[in-house]
C-alpha cells in the first residue's frame, strides 16, 4: 500500500505540474503580442484558409514532408501511433469503456510497435546523419530514451510479464475519484507509470512545448491581409 | 578581412544540390566591420560596447521575448529535427555547421535557455545552455551576419520557426549594447539625414534624372519624363536609390518611366523620400523601421498624390506590403480604388490586362530569360489578390514582353527560391566571401538552365539581388550583364509613340 500512496502522490503532483505548466505557457503565448504581420507566404488570405493550413500542418506535417521524407516518415509514424496509443489508454480511465475506445483497442495495440519504430528511426538519424548528430544535445537523446523506455515498458506489460490489469485500472479509477486502491507492484508497471510521471513533469519545461507552441506561431497562423486590414499589437499599437 | 578564398565549384548536370558534410568553424573568420560610434549614435544606440553589456544584452533579450510572440514560441519550440539543416544557402555554400538554421538559432537559444528557462537555469549542460560572454558575442556578430533573413528555412520547418526573426533579434541586442554593424547602421544614418541610402542630395538627384531624360530621348526619340517633387501627380513612385545610378538597376528605372509614359499616368519621385529600402528591418529596429516608413507617408501627403507605388526592391516590398499599414497607416488620404501600397509589377500587370501598353515581344528576342524570385517578395509578401501572385505576376510581365522564358528547377523557385547571397544587410565588400559562397545554390540552378536552354538573362526584381549578382555571376564564370531588371525587359518591349 505504501507504493500505491507514493505513486498516487507523484501522479497528482505530475498532473498538477503538467496542467498548470502548460496552461501557464499557453496564457503567456496568447498574451505576448505579435506586433507585425509576418506570415510566411504564400499564405491564406482568409481565416478559413489559415485553419486549413494549420490543419494540414498538424495532421499530416505538410512542411516536414516537403523538407525531409525520412524525418517525416518516422516523425509522423511516431505521432500518429502515439495518438492511437493514448486513445487506447482511455479505457483505463473510464467505466464503462466507450464503444469507440473498445473498437480501437486492437489498432492501439499495434500502434505501440509503430510508435517504437518511429522513435528508433528518429533516434537513428541523430547518430547516422552527420548534421543531425551535430545539432543534437544530450537532452534530445534523453527525450528519445524516455519515450522509448515508456513504449518498451508498456509493451512488456502486455506481452512479456502480464500484470493484473483489472487491479491496475481499479487503482487508476480510484486515483480519479480520490478513493485509493492497491497498486499492482509489477516491475514494468512501476517503471511504465514512473516514466510517464517524468514525461508529464518535463513537458512544460522542455522542447515538448512545440505542442502548444505550434498553434501560436505568427508565421503560420496569420492571415495574409496586411493591406486590407490594419494590424497593430504590442509596440505597433502604441 | 578580404582574404583569398575559393569560390565553390559548380557541377555539370545535377538536378538537386548536394548537401555537404559539415566542416566545423569553416566560416568563423567572417565578420563585418563594426559600426563607428557616430553611426550607432545617429540611430539611438550607444557608440561603443557599454559597461556590463552582458547583463544589458540578457535584459534586452527578455524585453524582446516579452514583446514578440514569434520570438517566444520560436525559442521554446524547436525540437532539433534537422528539417531546416540543409535548406540554408550559406550552409550549402560554406559547410560551416553553424550556418545550419537550427544551429544559428541555437546561438541565441542557448542564452535564452540559460537566463529564461527552468531547465537552462538549473541544468545548463543538459539542454545546451550557456552564459553570455565575449565569445558568445563574437560568435553572434559573426554568424548573425551570415544570415540573409531570407526565410527559406521557415518554409520547411514543421512549426514555421523563422530564423530571420531570431537574427533580427540578435542584431537588435548587439545594437542595444553598442556593437552594431557598419554597413547597415551607416546607411540608415544617411537615409535619415539625406533621404536615401546613397547619401545622394536633392540637387544631384535632379541632375541625374535630367541626364536620364536626355539619354532616353536620344535612344528612343521620345521625351519620356522622370519627374521629381511634382505636386498633384497621381502617383508617388518609391524606388531603391540604386535605381538612380547602378547597373542594371537604372535600366529598370528607365522602364518604369516608359510604362508611365505610355499609360499617360502622371507620376513623381520624391527627393525627401528617395529611398524604398529600409534596412531597419535587417537590424530588427522597430523605432527606425517606423521612422523611415514615416518619411514616405509624409512625402505622399505633402505631394498630394493619389497612389503610392513601390519599385523593384525585395525587402522594401516586404516592409511596404506587410508593415506600412501597421506602422504608418491607415492610408486613407489615397484613392480608395487602389490598395496601398502597390508594387510596380502589379501596376504594369494591370495596364497590360487593360491593353494600355503596346508590347513588341520580338524586341527581346535576343534574350533567353529566367526569373530569380527574390526572397522577401516570395516568402514575405504578395502581389495581386491571390496567394502566390508574387510568382505569377512578374512572370506574366516577362512572357508578355519576351518570347523566350525558362524557369529554373522547381525546388529553387517560388517559395523554395534560393537567396542571391547578399540580402539582409550583407551586401558589403567586407562580407564578400560569405556572399559568393552563399550564391552557390542559385548559381547551380542557373547553370542548369544555361546548359539546357541557353539562358543568357536572369531577371530580378530586387536592388540587392541585382547588385549581388553583378559580383556573384563573374565569380562563377557567368557574364556579369546576365542580371537584368524586369522593367528593362518590359521597357525594351514597349513601343513608344504608338499610344496617344
Amino acid at each position: 500500500m505504501t507504493l500505491s500512496v507514493v505513486y498516487a502522490i507523484l501522479f497528482y503532483a505530475a498532473t498538477l505540474l503538467l496542467v498548470v505548466g502548460v496552461a501557464r505557457k499557453v496564457i503567456i503565448y496568447a498574451r505576448t503580442p505579435a506586433p507585425l504581420k509576418i506570415p510566411v507566404t504564400p499564405a491564406p488570405t482568409t481565416k478559413a484558409g489559415v485553419v486549413w493550413r494549420m490543419t494540414k500542418e498538424v495532421t499530416v506535417f505538410q512542411s516536414l514532408f516537403k523538407a525531409c521524407k525520412w524525418t517525416w516518415l518516422f516523425g509522423w509514424m511516431f505521432h500518429v501511433a502515439l495518438a492511437l496509443v493514448l486513445f487506447r489508454h482511455l479505457r483505463y480511465f473510464q467505466e464503462p469503456v466507450w464503444a469507440v475506445v473498445a473498437l480501437m483497442q486492437p489498432f492501439g495495440q499495434y500502434a505501440g510497435f509503430a510508435m517504437l519504430a518511429g522513435l528508433l528511426g528518429l533516434w537513428a538519424r541523430r547518430f547516422l546523419v552527420d548534421r543531425v548528430r551535430y545539432i543534437s544535445s544530450l537532452s534530445d537523446h534523453l527525450m528519445l530514451a524516455l519515450l522509448v523506455a515508456i513504449g518498451l515498458s508498456g509493451l512488456a506489460i502486455k506481452y512479456l510479464a502480464h500484470t493484473d490489469i483489472v487491479a491496475l485500472k481499479t487503482w487508476m479509477l480510484g486515483l480519479m475519484y480520490f478513493d485509493l486502491q492497491p497498486l499492482p507492484s509489477d516491475i514494468f508497471v512501476l517503471l511504465h507509470l514512473g516514466l510517464v510521471i517524468v514525461l508529464m513533469v518535463i513537458f512544460p519545461i522542455s522542447k515538448l512545448l512545440h505542442v502548444p507552441g505550434l498553434f501560436f506561431m505568427p508565421t503560420r497562423n496569420q492571415v495574409d491581409n496586411p493591406r486590407e486590414v490594419r494590424h497593430t499589437a504590442g509596440w505597433t499599437a502604441k | 578581412m578580404a582574404a583569398k578564398f575559393d569560390t565553390p565549384e559548380l557541377f555539370k548536370n545535377i538536378e538537386i544540390i548536394d548537401t555537404p558534410k559539415y566542416e566545423v568553424n569553416s566560416m568563423v573568420h567572417s565578420s563585418p566591420y563594426p559600426a563607428k560610434a557616430q553611426h550607432n549614435e545617429k540611430l539611438g544606440f550607444p557608440g561603443k560596447l557599454v559597461d556590463n553589456w552582458e547583463e544589458k544584452a540578457v535584459t534586452r533579450l527578455g524585453e524582446l521575448v516579452d514583446g514578440s510572440r514569434a520570438l517566444r514560441t520560436f525559442l521554446d519550440s524547436c525540437v532539433k529535427c534537422g528539417a531546416c539543416a540543409d535548406k540554408c544557402h550559406y550552409y550549402l555554400g560554406t559547410k560551416d555547421p553553424k550556418n545550419m538554421p537550427v544551429a544559428r538559432q541555437d546561438l541565441l537559444r542557448s542564452i535564452y535557455r540559460r537566463y529564461y528557462t527552468f531547465a537552462g537555469k538549473h541544468f545548463p549542460k543538459l539542454v545546451g545552455a550557456r552564459d553570455m560572454d565575449k565569445s558568445v558575442l563574437d560568435e553572434w556578430y559573426s554568424y548573425f551576419h551570415q544570415c540573409s533573413q531570407c526565410r527559406r528555412c521557415s518554409v520547411f520547418c514543421p512549426y514555421g520557426i523563422d530564423t530571420a526573426e531570431i537574427s533580427m533579434a540578435a542584431r537588435d541586442i548587439m545594437d542595444t549594447v553598442g556593437h552594431g554593424q557598419k554597413y547597415c547602421n551607416e546607411i540608415l544614418g544617411k537615409l535619415q539625414t539625406v533621404g536615401n541610402n546613397l547619401g545622394l542630395p536633392e540637387k544631384a538627384l535632379i541632375n541625374t534624372l535630367e541626364n536620364l531624360e536626355e539619354e532616353v530621348e536620344e535612344d528612343t526619340g521620345v521625351a519620356v519624363k522622370y519627374p521629381v517633387d511634382v505636386k498633384g501627380a497621381d502617383v508617388l513612385l518609391i524606388v531603391p536609390s540604386a535605381d538612380f545610378f547602378a547597373e542594371p538597376h537604372i535600366d529598370g528605372l528607365i522602364g518604369y518611366g516608359k510604362v508611365f509614359h505610355q499609360a499617360g499616368i502622371s507620376w513623381t519621385l520624391s527627393s525627401y523620400a528617395s529611398e524604398a529600402a529600409n534596412f531597419s528591418m535587417f537590424i530588427g529596429s522597430g523605432d527606425n523601421l517606423k521612422k523611415v516608413a514615416q518619411r514616405i507617408r509624409d512625402a505622399a501627403e505633402e505631394l498630394g498624390v493619389k497612389r503610392i507605388i513601390v519599385g523593384e526592391c525585395g525587402h522594401a516590398w516586404r516592409v511596404a506590403y506587410s508593415f506600412w499599414n501597421t506602422l504608418v497607416g491607415p492610408f486613407d488620404f489615397l484613392d480608395p480604388n487602389y490598395p496601398a501600397p502597390q508594387h510596380i509589377v502589379e501596376f504594369t500587370y494591370d495596364l497590360i490586362q487593360r491593353g494600355a501598353l503596346n508590347l513588341d515581344k520580338e524586341a527581346n528576342d535576343h534574350r533567353r530569360i529566367t526569373f530569380h524570385d527574390s526572397c522577401n517578395v516570395a516568402r514575405a509578401s504578395r502581389m495581386g489578390n491571390i496567394p502566390g501572385g508574387q510568382f505569377i505576376l512578374p512572370r506574366a510581365l516577362i512572357t508578355a514582353s519576351a518570347n523566350h522564358f525558362f524557369d529554373m528547377s522547381p525546388e529553387t523557385i517560388h517559395e523554395n527560391t534560393f537567396c542571391c547571397g547578399g540580402g539582409g544587410g550583407l551586401l558589403t565588400d567586407d562580407l564578400m566571401e560569405i556572399r559568393i559562397k552563399g550564391a552557390m545554390p542559385r548559381m547551380q540552378a542557373l547553370k542548369q538552365v544555361v546548359d539546357e536552354h541557353g539562358v543568357n538573362s536572369m531577371v530580378a526584381i530586387c536592388a540587392i539581388c541585382k547588385a549581388q549578382f553583378s559580383k556573384a555571376l563573374p565569380a562563377y564564370q557567368f557574364p556579369m550583364d546576365m542580371i537584368t531588371s524586369l522593367h528593362q525587359v518590359v521597357g525594351d518591349a514597349i513601343q513608344l509613340g504608338t499610344k496617344t
